[in-house]
């Protein structure tokens, strides 16, 4: 009863707002998002067309891999100044907890599906946490040296624990989310028990035991470029990073690089809107993610970088690379030749989990 | 001549005691003198000493559960934790009003992420809770420990209830235990399972490293130092500009510089491969482990080494060691007994300037140190952006601190501040 009566109070502001004045919102907004190409699709897909729309001058900063520890000290110093930042899924639902980012009517806020469907049908499950708008699907998978590999090129994850049959340095993540799971599958865990094993201490130990075995052939990486780096350097056969980074190695670079698309693992990134923000500034954080988030623009950055946008409504409308002209769905994770065997990362388990085994795999990593 | 007959106090030309009037104008001195220097003592009050005391306070303070959940505290004040069970209906009861109000103002997900650094799990039992306690009537839904234990059967778990005890008071602890590698267990402090403790084996590391480099620096840098202080001033200026110029390079381009040099597919190893002293397949490892760590630091704290070692030797008289040498001692017997004693100055202030540094140093281990090379700051790193958990961060920052000062203390009666000179 309270839910529905403020679900139409919401909506009725949400109606109400299109209708407000221009200068009831700021005229600048401060955009936190991570730099790179990345960044770059970004302006291309939405800050440019939004400025020209609008005229709101857009500054972007790119911290957002300090995201978190950096709102919290703005909250602490009651002096936000970022309006939207980009962040991975598993930090809005740190800052969420934290009271640190905006809750939002996901609904009320975001464009429906040019069809009709509803801003939170069209992004389905995906929306991970109350205060998270997901912008693109990205997976941290695998790639191999193509003339390293020999004639058998690797079909499976588990090509990582293979030293036999591909001998030779990988690189793989410092942290233990996506390498613990992976380790897990390859020790035999069924794809659906694998956090349920992982919730007892045996399990943790399992999964680090099978790391051990490759433990001399891992180079840990801690930035998503140094896995291209190291691929294209030869120091490397196979490792993990970010599909885009990959696809950037392969397509734009034209590195000797396959992609191993196995129990890639998707991961979400999409906006947060600090919470303390002034009425005028919402407003027109707001304003931009009603545009910025919509079925054609979250379908237009994808022209720029090879991640799935996060509407089911937008995929239909990938189109080729702004350059290149090839045909970017065949280098989604989300494309159906690739999503095979995906592994999907529970978001909740590791908010609980996080810093327990975090502290079990550093213990284990400096041994 | 009357003043030597006046009795009573000394008057100054205006008729006011002497003594009183001196006072006056040492004390317009030394405010005049606090005036001049109030601007860099507000700076650095402000942007330095009060953040690091701020920063201090947070690793004990731990008011967040008490203002949180006010009334499950006193209600859990009695519960016995080593019983086993779980508190009764009144704990519950506090705890669902505790949440209701925690709810409302989002607070209650705070309260979680803190307790969850202590047990895992309790974030999400807090956010689940929360959305759920929000909509109960705590007038009429009770009773509410069946209530809670049908939302998760974690709050039937009494470890979890024995957590929110133990963090109850405004004060702990439980930070600098953590940082110690211990955890207060049923009965007081007690030590972590052997696969969690990283902090003390990285304590130690970090000493022992920049124990290291800091040697290998007095090593590297003396010679050169020597040279730059003896050669005539044309040609010294000339190689000053070679330790200057990595100097003003920026870190991270030196240290992408040593990944090239070092890596098994790099400069070095392409080399040795190249003149046959080394096999392909068996290219040595030298980057990624502790040994690339202590290259690549030596080089990029060399010229805080070199510099204090140079302005202190080229004080030094060079008629001290002809003397010396004309009165029979050999080269080594001059250099050993005269001009070495004369030179620990420099040693003193650039190996402190150098082993502070070090101590502290995050991007080039975290860069180079794969596992075995990175310090204690990658993991105060860590726990400032990533995991959060600022507390903890704050304790081995302190941690840190007072190894400095305790450190500096030695030094300060082994060697003697007074002895260190930047020139």
């Amino acid at each position: 009863m309270k839910l529905t009566k403020m679900s139409a109070l919401v909506a009725t502001t949400a109606l109400c707002a299109p209708m407000a004045m221009a200068e009831d919102m700021a005229n600048e907004l401060t955009i936190v998002s991570w730099g790179g190409a990345y960044s770059a699709s970004q302006k291309a897909a939405y800050h440019d067309p939004y400025t020209a729309k609008t005229g709101v001058k857009i500054i972007n900063d790119e911290s957002s891999a300090e995201a978190v520890a950096k709102i919290r000290a703005m909250n602490e110093a009651g002096n936000v100044t970022w309006d939207v930042v980009d962040v991975v899924a598993s930090d809005a639902m740190r800052l969420c907890d934290e009271g640190l980012a905006e809750e939002l009517d996901h609904d009320a806020v975001l464009a429906a599906a040019p069809d009709g469907t509803p801003a939170s049908e069209d992004f389905g499950n995906l929306i991970v946490s109350d205060c998270f708008v997901p912008q693109i699907v990205y997976s941290t998978t695998f790639g191999y040296r193509t003339d390293l590999v020999g004639d058998t090129a690797p079909t499976s994850v588990c090509a990582i624990f293979d030293l036999d049959a591909y001998p030779g340095k990988r690189s793989l993540q410092k942290r233990p989310i996506d390498n613990m799971e992976w380790a897990l599958y390859c020790d035999g865990v069924a794809k659906d028990e694998i956090y349920d094993v992982l919730s007892t201490p045996e399990g943790i130990d399992r999964g680090l035991a099978k790391l051990d075995t490759i433990k001399d052939s891992v180079v840990w990486w801690t930035a998503g470029a140094q896995t291209p780096q190291l691929l294209a350097d030869g120091e490397v056969v196979m490792g993990s990073t970010f599909n885009g980074r990959l696809f950037s190695a392969i397509a734009e670079q034209n590195q000797p690089i396959g992609m191993l698309w196995d129990m890639q693992s998707f991961d979400l990134d999409g906006w947060i809107v600090p919470a303390g923000l002034s009425a005028e500034r919402k407003a027109r954080a707001m304003d931009y993610l009603f545009f910025a988030t919509d079925t054609q623009r979250l379908a237009d950055q994808a022209a720029y970088i090879s991640y799935g946008p996060a509407r089911k409504s937008s995929a239909p409308l990938v189109g080729k690379h702004a350059t290149l002209g090839i045909d970017m769905a065949p280098h989604m994770p989300t494309d159906p030749a690739n999503a095979g065997n995906v592994h999907t990362y529970d978001y909740e388990w590791w908010a609980d989990n996080r810093d327990d085994i975090d502290a079990k795999f550093q213990a284990w990593l400096a041994k | 001549m009357s003043d030597t007959t006046q009795t009573g106090p000394v008057l100054a030309a205006d008729g006011t005691p002497l003594k009183r009037s001196l006072a006056r104008a040492l004390r317009m001195q030394k405010i005049r003198a606090l005036m001049l220097i109030a601007p860099l003592l507000l700076f650095v009050l402000l942007t330095f000493i009060l953040p690091i005391a701020d920063m201090l306070f947070r690793s004990v303070e731990n008011q967040i559960v008490s203002e949180t959940l006010p009334r499950t505290v006193v209600a859990l004040k009695d519960w016995d934790a080593s019983s086993g069970e779980t508190p009764d209906e009144a704990v519950y009861a506090a705890l669902a009003e505790d949440m209701k109000i925690a709810a409302q103002a989002k607070l209650h997900t705070r309260v979680g992420s803190r307790l969850n650094y202590e047990k895992p799990g309790i974030s999400s039992l807090f956010r689940k809770a929360g959305r759920k306690v929000k909509k109960w009537d705590i007038e009429n839904d009770g009773p509410f420990k069946e209530k809670f234990l049908d939302l998760h059967k974690g709050w039937g778990d009494p470890d979890v209830w024995r957590t929110i005890q133990t963090y109850s008071p405004k004060f702990t602890n439980g930070y600098f235990l953590n940082a110690a590698d211990m955890q207060k267990g049923a009965d007081g402090a007690e030590m972590r399972p052997e696969n969690e403790r990283i902090y003390w084996t990285l304590f130690k590391r970090t000493l022992f490293m920049s124990l290291v480099i800091t040697t290998s620096c007095i090593v590297l840098g003396y010679p050169v130092a020597w040279i730059l202080a003896n050669l005539p001033s044309k040609s010294a200026n000339l190689l000053m500009i070679l330790v200057l110029l990595p100097f003003w390079t920026s870190l991270l381009v030196r240290t992408s510089a040593w990944k090239v040099m070092l890596q098994q597919q790099g400069v070095i190893n392409d080399t040795l491969v190249w003149l046959g002293l080394v096999a392909d397949d068996a290219r040595l490892v030298m980057i990624n482990n502790q040994f690339g760590t202590i290259v690549a630091m030596t080089h990029i704290l060399l010229p805080f080494m070199i510099l204090p070692m140079y302005s202190v030797m080229q004080t030094i008289n060079p008629t001290y060691l002809r003397a010396a040498k004309s009165l029979g001692a050999t080269n080594w017997t001059s250099f050993w007994r005269v001009y070495f004693p004369q030179s620990v100055p420099g040693i003193g202030a650039g190996s402190i300037l150098v082993f502070i540094l070090s101590i502290g140093y995050y991007i080039t281990p975290e860069l180079v140190g794969g596992t075995k090379g990175v310090f204690i700051s990658n993991r105060i790193a860590f726990h400032i952006s990533t995991s959060l958990n600022w507390g903890l961060a704050a304790a081995l920052g302190a941690i840190l601190l007072a190894v400095v000062l305790l450190l500096y203390y030695a030094y300060d009666k082994i060697v003697g501040i007074d002895n260190v000179k930047l020139g």
